[in-house]
């Protein structure tokens, strides 16, 4: 593991993370949380080392086609079928800085809406030259892009008729274990955003509004692929100014 | 008027959803051929210094029925109490030691299981040493922003009793839940998610 920023690496604690602002464990329109959402209160826990500190990826890590998900499960000389899209965008923290070297890690379903997964059972065909995974690390800008097909919305069983809206999930890892992050995004204009019981975990329209990427015409490909431009916004640490010096520091 | 702060929100967590060892464990979901092999599936090799340790459990729901398709990611020190981490500013970590793994739970028997080693004890904030400790975090179809938890071990009651964090639990009768019993160098630690028995969970 390496560090791929040239900064020196910053060790404040991080922003309390606003809870009001995330889904909050328990939400009974998305019928699985009701079993599983803790019911006592948190304990509420300052950052020590171990929430501070967390593990950085090196590029040593990506064969060539991991950003690629219209190739990298199929066929030599074959490609995945769907809307051809590039995906893009920035990993910022709260400071509005860029965090360099964050592994994004994405999944999603084919264009028909099916995901490549024994325990999945809706009747929209596999394609085999999709396996539906793909991942990258941020530059020193916090620049990322890959490149994938518009993935298909899907029905799910929660309510009787719940469809999930077109999304890619998104796995996040800045510099800090504190940092952690799972999300989704979904596409503009779409509107199936606005009936799915799991966006509607999000209490706050503008957070929902914030995990919807933009057609970005200027950057699509012409006779080639859509651009979608995406931002992902991870904790802020403080500054470590009038601190308490940890030992050892 | 006032001068703006500029700063921005954190993006808003979504559930991981069904599916999600086809992203974070494709080889472990039989989608082979992408990736060589799952991304921390391994966390120790054959040079790293500690003592070689198992952990296994598993994630129960509010009927204590284990969840078959939770994810979990473990952070800690290496032997000597230092984070692999560039963060890390008190010395340099065991480089045969990542500090991180990754294991999702079973499919039809829902146990997750770490090899790795004892971690070293880590200061808290004021410098006091914390009790040895790995730090847990679980996100599952259900689970709407990813649990923080950590685990302690069994077989360090003397340092669990001077733990600066296990002290804060003003319900003395919960802190049973993060300690992971002791069997030689195996370790068991079961997460509740809900009930009588429910983790301490953390806002880290």
């Amino acid at each position: 593991m390496t560090d791929l920023s040239n900064r020196k690496p910053e060790t404040g604690a991080f922003f309390s993370r606003d809870r009001l602002w995330h889904p909050p464990g328990l939400t009974p329109g998305y019928k699985t949380s009701v079993l599983r959402s803790p019911q006592k209160a948190l304990l509420s826990l300052d950052g020590t080392v171990s929430e501070i500190t967390g593990p950085v990826f090196g590029h040593s890590i990506l064969g060539e086609l991991d950003n690629d998900l219209i190739h990298n499960f199929a066929k030599p000389g074959e490609s995945a079928i769907g809307e051809r899209i590039i995906v893009h965008g920035r990993v910022l923290d709260e400071r509005a800085r860029p965090v360099a070297g964050a592994l994004l890690e994405f999944w999603q379903a084919n264009a028909g809406g099916r995901y490549r997964h024994k325990k999945e059972s809706y009747l929209a065909p596999l394609d085999p030259n999709f396996g539906g995974c793909g991942r990258t690390i941020t530059d020193e800008d916090g620049h990322y892009a890959f490149r994938t097909v518009k993935p298909g919305p899907y029905p799910w069983p929660n309510g009787v008729n719940d469809w999930r809206p077109a999304h890619i999930h998104f796995s996040v890892f800045g510099h800090g274990f504190a940092q952690r992050l799972i999300t989704q995004m979904y596409f503009e204009g779409d509107p199936m955003i606005w009936k799915c019981p799991i966006v509607q975990t999000i209490p706050d329209k503008a957070a929902v509004e914030q995990l919807v990427a933009a057609l970005d015409w200027g950057n699509t490909i012409p006779m080639d692929a859509r651009a979608y431009k995406f931002d992902i916004m991870l904790r802020g640490r403080r500054s470590t100014l009038f601190e308490n010096r940890m030992e050892g520091n | 008027m006032v001068q703006p702060l500029g700063t921005l929100k954190e993006s808003a967590s979504q559930t991981a959803g069904p599916y999600v060892h086809i992203g974070l464990t494709p080889n472990f979901s039989g989608i082979t051929g992408v990736y060589e092999s799952d991304l921390g599936a391994t966390i120790v090799n054959d040079r790293t210094l500690g003592r070689r340790i198992t952990i296994t459990g598993r994630v129960l729901d509010g009927t204590g029925t284990p969840l078959k398709d939770a994810l979990i990611e473990i952070w800690q020190a290496d032997a000597a109490g230092l984070y692999n981490s560039p963060s890390e500013l008190r010395g340099s970590a065991d480089p045969n030691f990542s500090g991180w793994g990754r294991s999702a739970t079973d499919g039809e028997t829902g146990e997750y299981r770490f090899e790795t080693i004892k971690p070293g004890r880590v200061p808290f904030r004021d410098g006091r040493l914390m009790a040895p400790h790995i730090s847990f975090w679980i996100v599952a179809r259900g689970i709407n922003l990813g649990l923080n938890t950590r685990l302690y071990f069994g077989d360090e009651a003397a340092a669990n009793a001077e733990d600066p964090v296990l002290a804060r639990i003003e319900h003395r009768v919960r802190v049973p839940t993060l300690i992971a019993a002791a069997d030689g160098d195996s370790y068991r630690f079961d997460i509740h998610l809900q009930g009588e028995k429910e983790t301490v969970f953390f806002d880290i």
